[in-house]
């Protein structure tokens, strides 16, 4: 932490400059994969990554207060919020990072690139060359954070209410938002069990997973004809579409068990037996 | 003294705003009020009038300037009145004979649900009259006279549920816009030619300035003074006025509105002295609707047409009067004056017949009515002697100057001009006559009509008779008393300036000439209509009778010249229209829809499209600034 | 090194985030992307803070940060909720701002 050292210095420490560029690098690469990674949760991931570094930064410049803001409020709050609405959210087809606009990443690539060039032009253009360090604003009300109070409440102290009022009104937009008027009565246990009775499924829906070797909750069960049943996987998985298939796989695989045991038995093999016989035989087969 | 003059307008003003915002709650005492400002207008009218008449002649002019009403550079209009003895004069004619009809009209609206609407019309109609003859300018003039229009629109169109008055207002309304276009280009080109529409600086300023500039503005002002005092050639809606209520063609189109022209020419007199040409343009104008006016009188059978034609003929008489220059202003003015008392009488009386005959116009369906209505039948005779010019009433006097005065023109001109004034009056006495029998003499002719009902002639109320009477005397003596010691003439000179002339035969011989042809008129009418019995289906009659029953073809000939030319005019900028506008439209239309068609895909709706745009926008922006920066 | 180097790393950090705006379509994703292009702005701030040496920079990094708080609640509700309507966060599958 060099800062303040000099009233008008030209450089940094070399610590800080070390510092910089291996967490810079650190920074670009991780908002690069931010930008890159195909899973929401790594985005954010690399995101908090970066944040964290910026944090860093901060603190490298002098903000200490806002390099701790920047690590609780940030990386603590905000990605973690992030995080639990993409758990929410699931995966869906929006994270394939296959184009379908035509033209639309050359345009952002051009742009990006030409703004990139415009900014960093802008920037060597200006004359930077010797700055002041925050030493003496620093140290004037005996620290960063006492200075950034003293401003707060004083000079921005309107602003500093107005954004209260901001953060009360987001709050209660929040929860207007997500908030679900119920429209109707909510059903009591005993209409849910009359309903049950009445309808053709009284005893629990068939589980999902198949012979045990796939017993995940996205694969659904195979019905004795060997096609799945969707109503063996969880309604969300199923309104995301988010069923994954192996009903051939496993018939493949009693094939292979059924002529295995044929072998073994001397049989050969049944001519114009359908899939749905074969594992109704071999069911049988097994009991015996 | 001067601020009164304001209020002379301003009583009827209220009257009108009162009376048109009131609402039904006004209904019971609407009349009264309307009445009663009138009445409160000519009090103050005799008022000025009596303090005017304290002072010397020249300097009884008053002027009242109320505020300043276009301060532009270079563009001053004000509105500001000015008080001599000619706007004098109309004051009292126009608030006194409008006081007389605003009582008749007590009477005669009596039974009309809309009677507070119309005592409202005619209170606007009073202020812009009002107006119209003290503005101490043109453009305040201009208003005066739009407005006498808008009254006269509405009066007409009173009773609009009758299609016929409907379209009556409406051609009354546009034939005026004609000559109301002629007073806007006058006055246009006053303000390029002098720089002010004053009247003072206006009319001094006539001497220094190119006869050709004067004549200009003369024929524009002529134009204008046709169109509101129904001179030819923008005649033809006198007749069809006569749709609105009588009272209304008693005040407006005969006594005060019509005679808004004469006013105009006469205020107007330097300009057209200073151009001869316009005046004698001016006097041919005058004496062709002089003969026009009386012919049409002659054959028609509806009372309040011929009357109409009458009046045409009369204010023919005071047109060529006024255009005769210097001679003939004062006559002009009192033959305006008189002509104001008998026709308003002469309407009054015929309202009051057709008040007692269910609303008959039909002279063939009246016929010795003097049994019935003794005190309309000697008013409206009182009318009659002085409308023909009978020794000692007041047309006689009036007139009889107007014929010497185009006597007196000179040369062969005159000797024209007063033939045609002698002979008008010949007609005028043949047609008033005629009026006269068809009405109150012989037998009864009258019929039940549709519904069975005969109808019982009676006399008017006391609300109507008193007008007539009042007005009759003034058709009596008004004429003796302007002209015995010449006072009329005294009293106009200051303003508008007089010139005896040189007449080549006496004033007696012409009143000897006048009173020949008066007899050989009313002779003609009487071996016509009086000695044979009126037959009740008027006859084919003569081809000159029918051409005169239709007006002598003037809405013919409107018909085939203005609206057929019209037509063709339209049809082929229709042609344009569609072909080359049209063409040039669609054209730029087509290619507009071409255009956003392809800029319409560039709109895809993906958010991430509109934000590249935005992102490219950015960089653009900062582009622009750093090369600012570097230039 | 001189301090402005940080303000060059904002700037590439800015445009990362605002080409990821650009390309991904997972609308939690350009949500993270918009954060980074905040972080990015908030870097220069308290860079120039250090450079003119006082504390308003930071004050203003500081409402930034309270302001993208608010954000990010609203914006991750409206996420929340527009997947419940449609069953999808792409934010290509919102595209009705069109004829």
């Amino acid at each position: 932490m060099t800062a303040g050292l000099a009233a008008a210095a030209t450089t940094t420490s070399t610590g800080e400059a070390v510092q910089f560029w291996i967490l810079g690098t650190v920074a670009v690469i991780g908002a690069l994969s931010t930008v890159l990674m195909k899973k929401a949760v790594h985005s954010a991931l690399s995101l908090a990554g970066t944040m964290i570094v910026l944090a860093v930064f901060y603190l490298a410049n002098g903000a200490y207060f806002l390099g701790i803001v920047q690590v609780v409020v940030y990386t603590g709050a905000i990605m973690m919020l992030f995080l639990f609405v993409v758990m929410l959210v699931g995966v869906t087809a929006a994270d394939s990072l296959k184009e379908t606009l035509k033209g639309q990443r050359w345009l952002a690539a051009a742009c990006g690139i030409g703004f990139g060039i415009l900014l960093i032009a802008g920037i060597g253009q200006a004359s930077l060359k010797t700055f002041n360090g925050l030493g003496t604003a620093n140290a004037r009300h005996g620290g960063n954070v006492e200075g950034l109070a003293n401003l707060i409440f004083t000079k921005y102290v309107f602003a500093f209410e107005i954004t209260g009022a901001l953060l009360i009104t987001a709050t209660v937009g929040a929860m207007l938002l997500t908030h679900r008027e119920r429209t109707e009565r909510a059903r009591t246990q005993r209409e849910l069990s009359q309903d049950r009775v009445r309808s053709s499924h009284v005893p629990p829906l068939p589980a999902p997973g198949v012979y045990a070797r796939h017993n995940a909750v996205d694969i659904a069960g195979l019905l004795p004809d060997g096609t799945p049943s969707e109503l063996t996987v969880m309604q969300t998985l199923r309104q995301r579409g988010q069923i994954r298939d192996v009903s051939d796989e496993s018939l493949a695989d009693l094939k292979a068990l059924e002529q295995r045991s044929g072998e073994r038995l001397g049989r050969g093999p049944a001519p114009d037996r359908g899939p749905a016989r074969d594992q109704a035989e071999e069911e049988e087969e097994v009991t015996q | 003294m001067e601020n009164l003059i304001a209020l002379l307008v301003a009583a009827p003003l209220l009257g009108a705003a009162v009376l048109l915002c009131g609402g039904r709650r006004l209904d019971r005492a609407g009349h009264w009020i309307g009445t009663v400002l009138a009445a409160a207008s000519f009090v103050v009218g005799v008022v000025l009038f009596t303090d005017m008449l304290g002072k010397g002649a020249e300097d009884r002019a008053l002027h009242q300037k109320l505020f300043s009403w276009i301060p532009v550079e270079g563009f001053q209009a004000d509105v500001a009145f000015q008080l001599d003895q000619l706007s004098m004069t109309f004051v009292l004619l126009i608030t006194g004979v409008g006081t007389l009809i605003h009582i008749y009209s007590i009477g005669y609206m009596e039974h009309d649900e809309r009677r507070r609407r119309f005592f409202g019309y005619l209170n606007l109609f009073l202020a812009a009259m009002l107006i119209l003859v003290i503005a101490d300018n043109y453009l305040l003039l201009y208003v005066g006279w739009e407005g006498v229009g808008l009254a006269s629109y509405l009066l007409i169109g009173f009773w609009q549920h009758k299609p016929s008055a409907a379209t009556a207002a409406k051609k009354a309304f546009l034939v005026n816009r004609v000559g109301d276009m002629g007073l806007s280009i006058a006055i246009m080109l006053m303000f390029t030619t002098f720089g002010t529409f004053a009247f003072g600086p206006v009319l001094e300023a006539t001497g220094e300035t190119s006869e050709g500039k004067l004549t200009a503005i003369g024929l524009m002002l002529l134009l204008a003074a046709c169109g509101k005092s129904a001179q030819v050639p923008l005649q033809s809606w006198l007749g069809d006025a006569m749709e609105g209520p009588t009272p209304v063609s008693a005040l407006i189109h005969a006594a005060t509105m019509v005679t808004a022209g004469v006013y105009l020419i006469v205020r107007s007199g330097a300009i057209f002295n200073a151009a001869p040409d316009a005046q004698l343009v001016v006097v041919v104008v005058g004496a062709v609707t002089l003969l026009f006016g009386a012919i049409v009188g002659c054959a028609k059978d509806d009372i309040k047409k011929a009357l109409a034609g009458s009046t045409m003929s009369q204010i023919g008489y005071m047109i060529l009067a006024a255009g005769l220059g210097p001679i003939g202003y004062v006559f002009a003015i009192m033959h305006l004056v008189t002509h104001g008392f008998f026709k308003a009488g002469l309407f009054l009386g015929a309202g009051s017949v057709m008040h007692g005959m269910n609303d008959e116009v039909d002279m063939r369906k009246y016929g010795g009515l003097r049994k019935f209505m003794p005190v309309t039948f000697v008013t409206f005779g009182l009318g009659y002697l002085a409308i023909i010019g009978f020794p000692g009433l007041s047309g006689f006097f009036s007139k009889d100057k107007i014929i010497e005065a185009a006597f007196a023109k000179g040369g062969t001109e005159g000797w024209i001009l007063g033939a045609v004034t002698l002979l008008g009056a010949a007609i005028t006495a043949f047609y008033m006559t005629r009026v006269m029998l068809m009405t109150f003499f012989g037998e009864k002719r009258w019929q039940p009509d549709a519904g069975g009902h005969e109808p019982h002639p009676h006399e008017s109320p006391k609300s109507m008779t008193i007008p007539m009477i009042v007005l009759a005397f003034g058709s009596v003596f008004a004429g003796g008393f302007f002209s015995i010691g010449d006072r009329f003439l005294h009293w106009l000179e200051p303003v508008t300036g007089h010139d005896h002339g040189h007449a080549p035969v006496s004033a007696t011989t012409v009143t000897a000439a006048t009173m020949v042809v008066l007899v050989i008129g009313v002779a003609i009418a009487w071996a016509m209509y009086g000695r044979r019995p009126v037959p009740a289906v008027a006859p084919r009659g003569s081809l000159l009778t029918r051409a005169a029953r239709r007006d002598l073809l003037q809405d013919d000939f409107n018909h085939v010249v203005l609206v057929r030319g019209g037509e063709h005019l339209t049809r082929s900028l229709v042609y344009v229209d569609h072909t080359l506008v049209d063409g040039v439209v669609n054209g730029t239309a087509a290619s507009m829809g071409g255009l956003s068609g392809r800029l319409r895909k560039l709109q895809n709706g993906y958010a991430r499209s509109y934000a590249v745009s935005m992102f490219g926008g950015a960089a653009v922006l900062i582009a622009a600034t750093l090369l600012m920066r570097a230039v | 090194m001189n301090p402005v180097n940080y303000l060059y790393l904002a700037a590439l950090l800015f445009t990362i985030g605002a080409s990821g705006v650009l390309i991904r379509r997972n609308a939690i994703v350009v949500f993270m992307c918009i954060e980074l292009m905040l972080n990015a702005c908030n870097l220069t701030l308290v860079a120039f803070s250090r450079m003119h040496g006082n504390l308003d920079g930071q004050i203003i990094a500081f409402f930034t940060m309270v302001v993208a708080a608010a954000e990010v609640v609203i914006g991750l509700a409206i996420i929340v909720s527009l997947f419940r309507s449609r069953h999808s966060a792409s934010v290509d599958d919102a595209s009705l701002m069109k004829l």
